[in-house]
């Protein structure tokens, strides 16, 4: 399955200034290992070691939270946007 | 309540927009709204408030003005370094709008303030820094039933979503917890373009206004706005109340925790 993602400001470090990159995978967890072997380094901003997306940050696929689907595990479809979106701290 | 004419003519932009009024403007007088934060999120948010008339406006800040603040905090300017921020806010809004009843609160935010110096006002902006603030005004403005505007800026990019308790997500329904410090870069360390600030923090006063005129059912809830300035997009992603929220999730079993678990 071939899906775009779209790059937050902060993991765009990793793929070169990207904002979007494609990958591949039938499931959220094998995109990201997907986008891992292509993008050095990006994973473990998304995923804790124990294989679970970070409390601050949240994943989307074509607009819904996957914590609310079948989380890392929700099937993926080829054309599908997926969207990272992290927390963000500053303001002041 | 009545406008003086003097003030009519102050506010007729707003008031000649059917959706604010007369009746809105009137509401805007009598309402109060709380800034956390004189800083690049709460200047333009309160100076919007203060222009467009609000009744009260508190500000919470417990830092002084330094120069490398100048380029996006725009309630201070370069005589007031040094100076306490809460102050320079207050004479810069005085001299914008006098009529404006400015409250300010010289500490930082705490667990143990927190909901001493929120409960007053009819809405919450919060322009903190970080994230132990921003969820501390979160879990408080949920215990207290308070509307707040919460926001987040780095560099090119800014977030920002309303919370309206009890019905609407909150921010702990988006991020369960915030990350270990360190884990995640703040504007002190990555930086942030000041006129993105301006934007992300005028979101959050106009917000506050949409609210006090009765603009209600219009808010930023249950979605977060995500301002990426590089590219120019303005995207909204959903925020559904989380059931089993930290914060705003109903007792273990009420009615509401049993329909998440069908």
């Amino acid at each position: 399955m071939s899906v775009r993602v779209r790059v937050p400001t902060p993991l765009r470090k990793f793929t070169q200034g990207s904002d979007e990159v494609d990958a591949n995978g039938a499931t959220v967890s094998a995109m990201l290992d997907d986008l891992e072997q292509n993008h050095p380094g990006i994973k473990e901003r998304i995923m804790d070691e124990n294989g679970k997306v970070r409390r601050f940050v949240n994943v989307y696929v074509n607009g819904d939270d996957i914590r609310f689907l079948k989380n890392v595990d929700t099937a993926l479809k080829d054309g599908d946007s997926i969207s990272i979106v992290p927390a963000i701290a500053g303001g002041m | 309540m009545r406008l003086s004419p003097e003030q009519v003519e102050r506010y007729s932009r707003q008031i000649m927009i059917p959706d604010v009024g007369g009746g809105g403007q009137i509401r805007l007088r009598q309402a109060s709204v709380l800034v956390v934060g004189a800083g690049g999120l709460g200047s333009p948010a309160a100076f919007y408030l203060a222009a467009a008339g609000i009744g009260r406006l508190g500000i919470v800040d417990g830092d002084t003005v330094d120069l490398s603040n100048l380029q996006r905090q725009i309630l201070h300017t370069t005589a007031d370094r040094g100076h306490r921020k809460v102050e320079s806010a207050r004479s810069r809004l005085a001299e914008l709008n006098a009529e404006v009843d400015v409250a300010v609160h010289d500490v930082r935010l705490t667990d143990e303030n927190a909901a001493e110096l929120m409960e007053p006002y009819d809405f919450i902006i919060d322009g903190s820094d970080n994230f132990d603030t921003k969820f501390l005004v979160n879990d408080v403005a949920v215990s207290l039933g308070k509307p707040f505007s919460h926001a987040g800026i780095v560099r090119l990019q800014g977030q920002t979503m309303t919370v309206v308790p009890p019905e609407s997500a909150c921010y702990r329904c988006l991020f369960e917890e915030p990350p270990a410090p360190g884990e995640v870069l703040g504007c002190q360390q990555a930086g942030i373009l000041g006129a993105v600030a301006g934007t992300i923090g005028s979101i959050q006063a106009t917000e506050a206004i949409k609210y006090i005129v009765g603009l209600e059912e219009h808010l930023l809830v249950n979605r977060l706005l995500t301002y990426d300035a590089k590219t120019m997009e303005i995207r909204n992603v959903p925020v559904p109340p989380n059931p089993r929220c930290k914060a705003c999730g109903a007792p273990a079993g009420s009615p509401a925790s049993q329909r998440s678990h069908a």
